[in-house]
């Protein structure tokens, strides 16, 4: 018996009944409300005890993935970075209010910048690709990329995440900024496998094309926009205010191991 | 192509990332209603009818509960209006269209849990797509799930006239069908990307 | 499907190993394939998928044999999937509590299982007419049958198209893998296979034991 089958014997006894009014509306909408009111309860109790543990995971998430794309960082602080400049995050505060990008500046122990880790998406073959990257100012370029979410093809696609020969790409990638000091003066683009010769080219993977563009791509139009910016305000990214609570500590050792 | 532009979210969900065929979304449609191609086609525009629906009214929700801040009750909300909105459409459609009613009729109803329906809306939520976005999305879906349904269907009519050992009859052969399909799908795999 | 569908059943062990194999949701009634294909290709994500569907199952089919005298004919479909949707939405939250890599790798497929058709099914067909123990024991053997089917797919298509098995090398290094097992293909050609199998299985049994009672017709 196919499934379609049981559909239709199931939705041929449910017409009959529809039409004898036997039990009271009022019992359908006070089960229904019921219902409502329990599954409402039972969702709002759980979402209240795991939103901690979840935005702890995904804050490990985002410390490991900021020690990778940049080195040597011991602690970092958040900034929101938009038309009203720069603004510094508490740890809880809501983000949804603000208009603009997410950085986080990370310093090394001796509380110099080191550089700042952005976050950058764009479609890949199969779903959207999220990535960081981190931006050195002292050298103006990328210093490394780590694949946040994606859903390329296994074997192919999701190369772009581990792929020691790509990833090479991104250790200094260049990322120089025009003499208006409003773009970057040399498009990032990828280029097919094997063309590189350029600092500010990408070289694609074979066979992966499409996720290696799309890399390119996110970082191009995300550091066009944001690398002005950040430019713009360098010297408050570089001798922050100290205020106390705003920054925390990275420690890559202690955070927990993941798969890769 | 643009990754974000409306021809290339259409033939994205159409072919290279086909719903039954590379998501796996709305199976048990395409196994049980593909024996013969005039249901098949008919399930196929039935499905497509609902996914503009479903994604209209997705798109809907989303925003509102974006407005109040209530994303964790997105799932119960979109499954409820999904079901709501079909039996709406039913109604109105068995209302002022007696003839489209028996062409759709039956399949209706079936398709609310029909998986690609919810995968839709969640995929488009998860994509962030605008509202043309959604549509051109959700008609691709459609095309797809009926062009895949339709190919199914042409070959098992086929099918019913070759030997196939027993052991290897029915559900097997389908799945195995399918699999070849999906192997062909994928040489849609970049089309649109502007490359290959 | 169910031998005596209206009446309560005593619990029997036949109540949890009918799920396991005579009535395997995947392998014989063929139904929740969307997550059995679509996150099989690793291992882990098999396992994982697998538990989440078995939680969904098991309390939504406590909740729903718990409410079985209050819900109302009418809007009892409705209510099953407000209430399947609820313990969706409950593991969508736990998952991503317990690891954001695995809930990134299942994806919306999560938030998918309310339309798994073996939840609905069990729900409709079996736990709104039966007692809370029963059901609950019936819901566990069905999930465990799930699981172990997710399994049984998950492990091959890992071993052929990557040669590891929950991110183990298994074989030598100079294994090429198949990577169109991992692939969409992949998980069609391997439950088709799964599903030959089983049918040779059941017809040699059909002829060493034509006349011998048991051997349950399930017609596809």
């Amino acid at each position: 018996m196919s499934i379609s089958d049981m559909a239709l014997q199931q939705q041929e006894t449910l017409v009959p009944e529809e039409r004898q009014p036997d039990t009271p509306s009022f019992a359908m909408i006070r089960t229904l409300a019921g219902i409502a009111m329990l599954s409402g309860f039972l969702v709002v109790l759980v979402y209240q005890i795991t939103k901690p543990i979840i935005a702890e995971n995904k804050r490990i998430a985002i410390e490991k993935a900021i020690s990778v794309v940049l080195s040597d960082v011991s602690s970092k602080r958040d900034y929101f970075l938009g038309e009203e400049g720069l603004i510094l995050l508490d740890a809880d505060q809501k983000e949804s209010s603000l208009e603009g990008e997410k950085i986080y500046a990370a310093y090394d122990d001796k509380d110099e910048l080191r550089g700042i880790a952005l976050e950058a998406a764009a479609t890949g073959y199969q779903d959207v690709i999220r990535i960081l990257y981190g931006y050195d100012p002292s050298c103006q370029c990328v210093t490394g990329i780590k694949v946040l979410k994606m859903a390329e093809t296994p074997g192919l696609g999701d190369k772009i995440a581990f792929d020691a020969e790509f990833l090479k790409n991104f250790k200094a990638l260049d990322a120089r900024l025009n003499a208006n000091l409003d773009a970057i003066q040399n498009e990032i683009v990828t280029v097919k496998h094997g063309a590189k010769t350029e600092p500010w080219q990408i070289d694609a993977i074979s066979g992966a094309t499409i996720s290696s563009k799309a890399i390119g791509k996110m970082i191009n139009q995300s550091g066009q926009k944001v690398i002005p910016l950040i430019n713009k305000h360098l010297n408050e990214l570089k001798h922050p205010e100290k205020e106390p609570g705003k920054t925390s500590e990275i420690n890559p050792e202690a955070t927990p191991e993941t798969k890769e | 192509m643009d990754p974000d532009s409306l021809t290339f979210i259409f033939i994205n969900a159409a072919l290279s990332n086909n719903f039954v065929l590379a998501l796996f979304l709305g199976l048990c449609p395409f196994l049980g209603v593909s024996a013969k191609k005039e249901t098949a086609w008919n399930m196929g525009l039935a499905t497509m009818f609902v996914m503009l629906v479903s994604s209209i009214s997705a798109f809907g929700i989303n925003w509102l509960l974006n407005e109040f801040d209530i994303q964790f009750l997105r799932l119960i909300c979109y499954i409820a209006v999904i079901a709501s909105a079909v039996q709406l459409v039913e109604m109105v459609v068995k209302k002022f269209s007696p003839t489209l009613f028996r062409a759709l009729g039956i399949f209706l109803p079936l398709i609310t849990t029909n998986c690609a329906i919810l995968g839709l809306a969640l995929f488009q939520t998860f994509r962030e797509y605008n509202f043309l976005q959604s549509l051109a999305f959700s008609l691709g879906a459609g095309v797809g799930f009926t062009i895949a349904l339709m190919l199914m269907a042409g070959l098992r009519e086929k099918l019913e006239l070759a030997k196939v050992p027993t052991v290897s009859q029915g559900a097997t052969m389908s799945l195995m069908l399918a699999g070849l399909l999906s192997l062909a799908f994928m040489g849609f795999a970049g089309l649109g990307s502007g490359h290959a | 499907m169910d031998p005596r569908p209206n009446q309560e059943e005593t619990i029997t062990l036949d109540t949890f190993t009918r799920g396991l194999w005579k009535e395997n949701p995947v392998f014989v009634m063929l139904l929740g394939l969307c997550p059995v294909l679509a996150v099989t290709n690793t291992t882990m994500n098999a396992i994982a998928m697998g538990l989440a569907t078995l939680f969904v199952l098991v309390a939504s089919s406590t909740l729903v044999s718990l409410l079985r005298k209050l819900i109302p004919k009418q809007v009892r479909i409705a209510s099953f999937i407000i209430i399947i949707a609820t313990f969706v939405t409950m593991v969508d939250y736990l998952i991503q509590s317990i690891s954001l890599d695995l809930y990134n790798a299942l994806g919306a497929f999560i938030q998918l299982i309310v339309v798994n058709c073996v939840i609905l099914g069990r729900a409709e067909a079996y736990a709104s007419k039966q007692k809370v123990s029963t059901a609950i024991i019936n819901a566990l053997g069905m999930g465990v049958g799930f699981t172990i089917a997710l399994l049984c797919l998950g492990v091959t298509r890992e071993l052929l198209g990557a040669g590891t098995i929950l991110g183990f090398q298994m074989f030598s290094v100079d294994f090429e893998p198949w990577i169109v097992m991992i692939l969409p293909p992949g998980g069609f050609f391997v439950l088709g296979a799964w599903l030959l199998l089983f049918e040779y299985i059941k017809q040699r049994k059909e002829k060493t034991h034509l006349n011998v009672e048991g051997v349950a017709s399930h017609g596809s």
